[in-house]
């Protein structure tokens, strides 16, 4: 396939959903997908059949459309008209709603989501611009969208310096987490020489309660492997690896077929879109570690070694794969690169806040209303999200604090809820803008318990190679668990924050120097609660259970007893 | 090779190209404790506790790895690093089951030596007492999990130096255990050849010569030096 090709497949695509006269989206994520997704796809199915499979009736199954606690989610496309979204649809809903398009009535009210939505409307839509819109399995329907068209355009109009200084003047930065210029480590790459390099493509997600990544790998496949191609051109590489988490097999076998689809067509492959460039994509998965999110752990896994970090430098960038130049990027920023030279670095720069520009994926998620995957520009107040986006917190409880980052990241509280979302915003809180989960929490939340549920986490994750990290995360679990059950002392609580500041201080990698932040952050913004536990024994929101006495009490409680038994006149 | 300067503690100091800080600091008689550091093997950067302060880095940085590089400044001994050095003695010894009293290696033993030097006299965090096994199914050696401090000396030597790779490492996090072969009885692995290179570099009582007791055992590290330089030398012999 050449551009010329490609123009004419997306005008013929383009042509062909315009004479519908209704198209039918089903969301069939994973989470509509558990809600029932599927019965109403085979009752729609059905109904098309028995209408003689019209060609101006489109069902389509498409992947994550958003607000994920509401599914299954129907979209209707009229020529025309507004789009309208339903909610938790039924077959019998959805039937009714294909009767009433079908004969020009109103459609039914019940259930239909309203069109002024915030929800929708306060997203920008850059990465998730095709998530739910196409179905993940089409090649065909990605290029109607526009797909591949940034390709073409930076292969026959770019220099591979271009396309690096392209993405620096974008503003575009790691949305792994990390938040190091995307740009200067495509010209870092670039400017390596090497007989070969390679583009590497993190979709190892493993914060709990965070499913960007995975969204966007099940819904639109495609985007990443564009964005890599772009990156593979740019800083010289022809083969690219995804490494796609081990729990995530669905994204695996997307991926899979997406690269099969492209290089059918000449959109990967030996001499991509007739060029002279070519690009191989490899998906590798992962085993069940969370620590291979850490690129050199990540790295060292797709060589088939053990998955443990190394000591930086030297940079992947340096030597990565095989001693090789490699550039490494989380999937979403990948996904990013399609839209920025769709739209130019220009535009996609004006985005945003600070030094943080774009948009970023969040999957919000907790005690909030309305949970699902967002999609907003940088910048935007935490409020906006959880009290606009989100709906507030569920039956008008009251917000106690939201975590960002996962077990990396911190607690930020309804203080800080003004605060504009960005990088350095977030760090000077105590937490990071992580890879994007945000978790809701309202008063019956103990921070304490939440603290030790992410320590437990990273004990669980750490791989062993250091000591502070290795250690230090099961003796931090073992001071918490102290003060939730109500034996801690003062010296305990001294000794949490030495250990925390000597693991953030001396751990190896990123994994042991983050882990201490859900400690650290709870104790800047919620230390009352932490000597609620240690010095009255209760926990304020009612969580814990305080079974256990500290040794200093101890000897009282015994004085107590040995006196009660004497006024009874026994013996003790 | 390029000399270059950097400054320890206030010190100017000259050193050659392509020296870690580690290499440095050693020549001028700066003692930075390390643990799974031994000349001759390859780095891990572990054991963290070779961490210096270097200006303009926000994070402490590894000796052993660092190259030194001009008009570095570094500071090795600040009280911040001092007690980071004393919390990771101290999180070694509550980890496994270090009793010295009854150990091959009482008085020979570089983590005994280390927290001595440091000035350990207790341990602040809870001792973990984990129940790990013991491996004395080999004819001539013994490992003991319950001193073993996961320095990975005996993996490194066994895999660089005598080519074996017997020894690796099974599990994750506080998990992890280092196991012969695919994790099997050390006296029932084909691969070991019984040279003793891991024994003799093992810096606790971990692993040890059986027949051995209390204070018993001694280790002799300068093979390790030995062999690489004649390696070294029939090399240089052969493209000669």
């Amino acid at each position: 396939m050449n551009w010329v090709e490609l123009v004419e497949l997306a005008e013929s695509v383009v042509a062909r959903q315009q004479v519908c006269r209704l198209r039918l989206l089903v969301c069939c994520g994973t989470p509509c997908m558990a809600a029932g997704a599927e019965a109403v796809v085979v009752a729609l199915k059905e109904k098309l059949a028995e209408l003689g499979d019209p060609a101006d009736l489109e069902l389509v199954s498409t992947g994550c459309q958003g607000p994920c606690s509401r599914g299954p989610l129907l979209t209707v496309q009229r020529p025309g008209q507004p789009e309208l979204i339903w909610q938790k649809t039924t077959p019998e809903l959805a039937l009714a709603i294909v009767e009433a398009a079908l004969q020009q009535e109103p459609l039914p009210e019940q259930d239909r989501l309203p069109e002024d939505w915030p929800f929708f409307t306060r997203q920008t839509r850059l990465v998730l611009a095709n998530s739910g819109r196409i179905d993940p399995e089409s090649l065909e329907q990605y290029i109607g969208l526009g797909g591949y068209d940034s390709l073409a355009q930076v292969l026959i109009d770019m220099a591979p310096d271009e396309v690096c200084s392209g993405v620096v003047r974008s503003g575009l930065r790691g949305r792994g987490g990390g938040g190091y210029p995307t740009g200067l480590k495509w010209q870092l790459v670039h400017k390596e020489n090497g007989p070969r390099k390679f583009v590497v493509a993190n979709g190892d997600e493993g914060d709990p309660g965070a499913y960007m990544d995975r969204s966007l790998m099940e819904s639109d496949p495609h985007r990443i492997l564009e964005g890599m191609a772009i990156a593979g051109y740019a800083v010289g590489a022809e083969q690219g690896y995804i490494y796609v988490r081990g729990e995530y097999p669905l994204a695996a076998q997307r991926l899979r077929n997406a690269i099969k689809d492209a290089e059918k067509a000449g959109l990967l492959g030996s001499r991509v879109l007739d060029s002279s460039f070519s690009f191989r994509i490899d998906i590798r998965i992962g085993a069940g570690a969370f620590v291979c999110g850490e690129e050199t752990a990540l790295l060292a896994s797709i060589m088939g070694k053990r998955g443990q970090p190394r000591i930086r430098p030297p940079y992947p960038a340096e030597a990565g794969l095989w001693d090789c130049p490699t550039l490494i990027n989380n999937v979403e920023t990948f996904g990013n690169i399609p839209s920025i030279f769709k739209i130019g670095p220009e535009a996609f720069s004006a985005i945003g806040h600070g030094k943080s520009r774009g948009t970023k994926v969040f999957a919000l998620c907790g005690e909030v209303v309305n949970n699902g995957l967002i999609e907003v520009p940088m910048g935007i107040s935490l409020r906006e999200i959880v009290f606009d986006i989100g709906g507030g917190l569920a039956n008008g409880a009251a917000f106690k604090a939201a975590q960002t980052g996962g077990p990396s990241g911190g607690c930020i509280s309804a203080g800080q809820l003004d605060t504009p979302v960005d990088y350095e915003n977030l760090q000077a809180l105590g937490s990071i803008m992580g890879s994007g989960g945000l978790i809701v929490m309202g008063q019956q939340s103990c921070m304490v318990d939440v603290a030790r549920f992410f320590m437990e986490f990273c004990l669980d994750e750490s791989c062993g190679k250091c000591v502070p990290c290795r250690t230090g995360t099961v003796e931090i679990y073992r001071l918490l668990s102290r003060i939730c059950n109500g034996s801690a002392t003062n010296r305990d609580l001294q000794h949490l924050e030495q250990l925390c500041r000597m693991m953030k201080d001396t751990s190896l990698c990123g994994l042991g120097a983050a882990a201490p932040n859900p400690v650290l952050s709870t104790l800047r913004w919620f230390r009352h609660e932490y000597e609620a536990h240690v010095e009255e024994r209760r926990c304020p929101a009612g969580v814990c259970s305080m079974h256990e006495l500290p040794v200093h009490l101890l000897g009282e409680q015994l004085l107590q007893r040995i006196a009660a038994s004497r006024s009874d006149g026994e013996g003790f | 090779m390029a000399a270059i300067t950097l400054t320890i503690n206030n010190e100017l100091i000259g050193a050659r190209q392509g020296q870690t800080i580690l290499d440095v600091a050693r020549e001028r008689g700066i003692d930075i404790p390390t643990l799974c550091h031994l000349e001759g093997l390859e780095e891990v950067g572990g054991c963290r506790l070779c961490l210096v302060e270097l200006q303009g880095s926000p994070r402490p940085v590894p000796a052993c790895v660092t190259k030194a590089a001009e008009g570095m400044e570094i500071t090795t001994h600040s009280d911040k690093l001092v007690e980071y050095r004393k919390m990771l003695v101290e999180l070694l010894l509550a980890e496994r089951t270090h009793t010295c009293s009854i150990c091959v290696q009482n008085g020979n033993c570089e983590l005994q030596t280390l927290a001595a030097k440091l000035g350990i006299d207790h341990v602040r965090f809870d001792y973990l007492h984990q129940q790990l096994p013991m491996d004395a199914s080999r004819e001539r050696f013994a490992l003991d999990h319950n001193r073993c401090v996961l320095c990975l000396r005996c993996v490194r030597v066994c895999d660089a130096v005598e080519g074996a790779h017997t020894w690796d490492v099974r599990g994750r996090g506080s998990t992890s255990r280092i196991v012969a072969d695919l994790d099997r009885p050390w006296g029932g692995s084909t691969s070991c050849t019984d040279c003793g290179k891991c024994v003799q570099l093992c810096p606790t009582g971990a692993l040890f010569r059986k027949g051995a007791t209390v204070g018993e055992m001694i280790k002799e590290r300068g093979f390790l030096n030995r062999i690489l330089e004649r390696r070294r030398l029939a090399a240089q012999r052969r493209s000669a």
